[in-house]
């Protein structure tokens, strides 16, 4: 069963892989890290279960953490001018006209 | 006793597994993406959430126990929040709905003939 | 891939997944190191780093032919190499005749931690570990060589400050969200740093950790702000500090007569003294890397801020 349950989250990583190398937007690709991560901390936890050793929890646990803050970071510096979907300047001229 | 406490702990496990795989799917059928964070942030939560308590039915000690409501309680924090976020994110750098994107180019299109 | 911020993506998950690896070959502290290294912190860096120079890869106009050969001659004298070596996993190498043996059978009475990976790290390689420890600091020197901005007047921070605060009026969730989980992070990191000795964990991971909470701090609340709270000169002290740290030890145990890092003379009991020099040099390396990585970010960023506030200078000047 936890061998059943390893094997569909790895599936799912799979398909979150596919997502963030076609993803066409910037941000399809921050939510597939985003999905990859969360998955990688269930994949962990249950792999300690798989394998009897429950100390890998610690592991899930910074990888929870660690994908926190990363999401954060890339969050924050996406919000800078040249990542903008639709350039700033349009939106100015659009005003003045 | 310990029937009751496999065949619990497997069904959680498993309708889990069938969230997270289904939000998966989601996200890689889905047309846009706001439909396919609604997929994701939907499923992610409550699959994890339904993993890690199935999980909690078999830990051993108290101490896996222990770490195991820290993670499901992180990931109840987490995810939510790092939704909403990049929602908010996508939506203010100007990224809109497929559905929307038409109905604007039609509006747009209706103003112009109209003023025309 | 032209588009580099993909690029950045994949390398995350790219960290993710072969953190993923490392556990299921049983190397929990390798795991450990690349998910709070490999995922985390470089992502981080680089992110910073490109938004400075710009998201597209620049057109190459050298052709790389000859770089490819030299590559493609060095990966094949390498291959050549490892042709002499024994096979992977082989039970007669020469590795699982002498040294993983010893390791293994006696590093229980010799040292007394349940965890081999911390007792080879910093015991019986520990001059190796401050080698890399010595490196890292190296690395901090070397970004505020390079890329320390001089102190602006007080006025001009404010001024980053306002920006800051009016940019950052939006994320009023993820601050709070944030608040909540950056003392836990800190314990969690001051835990990782103590059961080194017993699971998974140490110094280097710990100071990633500590480093990576105070980054969060910054990211969200303003580099103006978590400069008032952490010092800049106070942050190159400690990171100084951490390494002497490290040295003295392996001093002291040359002064009661051992050799350079011998722990054994540090106390009267062997084995406690093995306990003590390697707590201490735990502690050494977390200070060193969590202040280095600190130092690496902020000036990283500051540097940023700072172009970005020379153009609109520039700016509003032009349009006066």
């Amino acid at each position: 069963m936890l061998i059943a349950a390893t094997l569909a989250i790895f599936v799912t990583m799979i398909l979150a892989i596919v997502r963030g190398i076609t993803g066409p937007t910037l941000y399809d690709r921050i939510l597939a890290v985003n999905m990859f991560g969360t998955k990688t901390v269930l994949l962990i936890a249950l792999l300690g279960f798989v394998m009897g050793r429950p100390e890998f929890l610690d592991i899930a646990i910074v990888y929870a953490l660690i994908n926190f803050i990363s999401v954060i970071g890339v969050l924050r510096y996406s919000d800078t001018d040249q990542f903008n979907h639709t350039p700033p300047q349009n939106e100015q001229t659009e005003k003045e006209r | 006793m310990d029937t009751v406490i496999t065949i619990s702990s497997g069904f959680f496990i498993l309708v889990g597994c069938f969230l997270c795989f289904s939000g998966g799917v989601g996200l890689l059928r889905f047309p846009d993406f706001y439909t396919r964070m609604h997929a994701v942030g939907v499923t992610d939560t409550l699959g994890a959430g339904m993993i890690l308590i199935g999980l909690m039915f078999i830990s051993s000690d108290i101490l896996v126990f222990a770490k195991l409501v820290m993670i499901l309680l992180l990931t109840l924090l987490i995810g939510p929040t790092t939704s909403h976020v990049l929602a908010k994110a996508a939506y203010h750098n100007g990224l809109m709905p497929k559905a929307l994107n038409k109905l604007k180019k039609n509006n747009d299109k209706e103003a112009n003939s109209s003023t025309l | 891939m032209k588009d580099l911020f993909a690029v950045i993506m994949l390398s995350g998950i790219y960290g993710l997944l072969s953190a993923s690896f490392f556990v299921a070959m049983d190397a929990v502290d390798v795991a450990f190191t690349e998910a709070a290294v490999g995922a985390g912190i470089s992502t981080l860096l680089m992110l910073v780093v490109i938004t400075m120079t710009g998201r597209k890869e620049k057109p190459t106009r050298h052709k790389p032919i000859s770089a490819l050969f030299v590559v493609i001659i060095t990966g094949g004298l390498l291959i050549y190499g490892t042709l002499d070596m024994p096979y992977f996993g082989a039970a007669d190498a020469p590795i699982h005749n002498h040294t993983s043996p010893r390791y293994i059978n006696d590093s229980m009475q010799e040292i007394g931690i349940p965890n081999i990976v911390t007792s080879v790290l910093a015991s019986y390689r520990a001059f190796d570990t401050f080698g890399e420890v010595v490196v890292i600091f190296t690395a901090g020197i070397g970004v505020l060589a390079m890329l320390s901005v001089a102190r602006r007047k007080e006025d001009e921070d404010d001024e980053i400050a306002s920006i800051n605060d009016s940019m950052h009026q939006q994320h009023l969730v993820i601050r709070i969200v944030a608040k909540m989980l950056i003392p836990f992070i800190l314990l969690f990191a001051l835990y990782v740093q103590f059961h080194g000795d017993f699971g998974p964990g140490g110094g280097f991971q710990a100071g990633v950790i500590f480093a990576a909470a105070i980054i969060l701090y910054a990211m969200l609340f303003g580099l103006a702000t978590a400069r008032r709270v952490i010092n800049q000169t106070f942050i190159q002290l400690i990171a100084a500090i951490g390494v002497l740290l490290y040295g003295c030890v392996g001093l002291v145990s040359l002064m009661n007569g051992g050799n350079f890092f011998d722990y054994n003379v540090l106390s009267s009991d062997p084995i406690a003294g093995q306990h003590l020099g390697i707590l201490i040099i735990e502690w050494g390396v977390g200070c060193t890397v969590a202040s280095v990585m600190v130092i690496i970010f902020f000036n990283f960023a500051g540097r940023r801020q700072f172009q970005s506030l020379k153009k609109q200078t520039k700016h509003t000047e032009s349009s006066k």
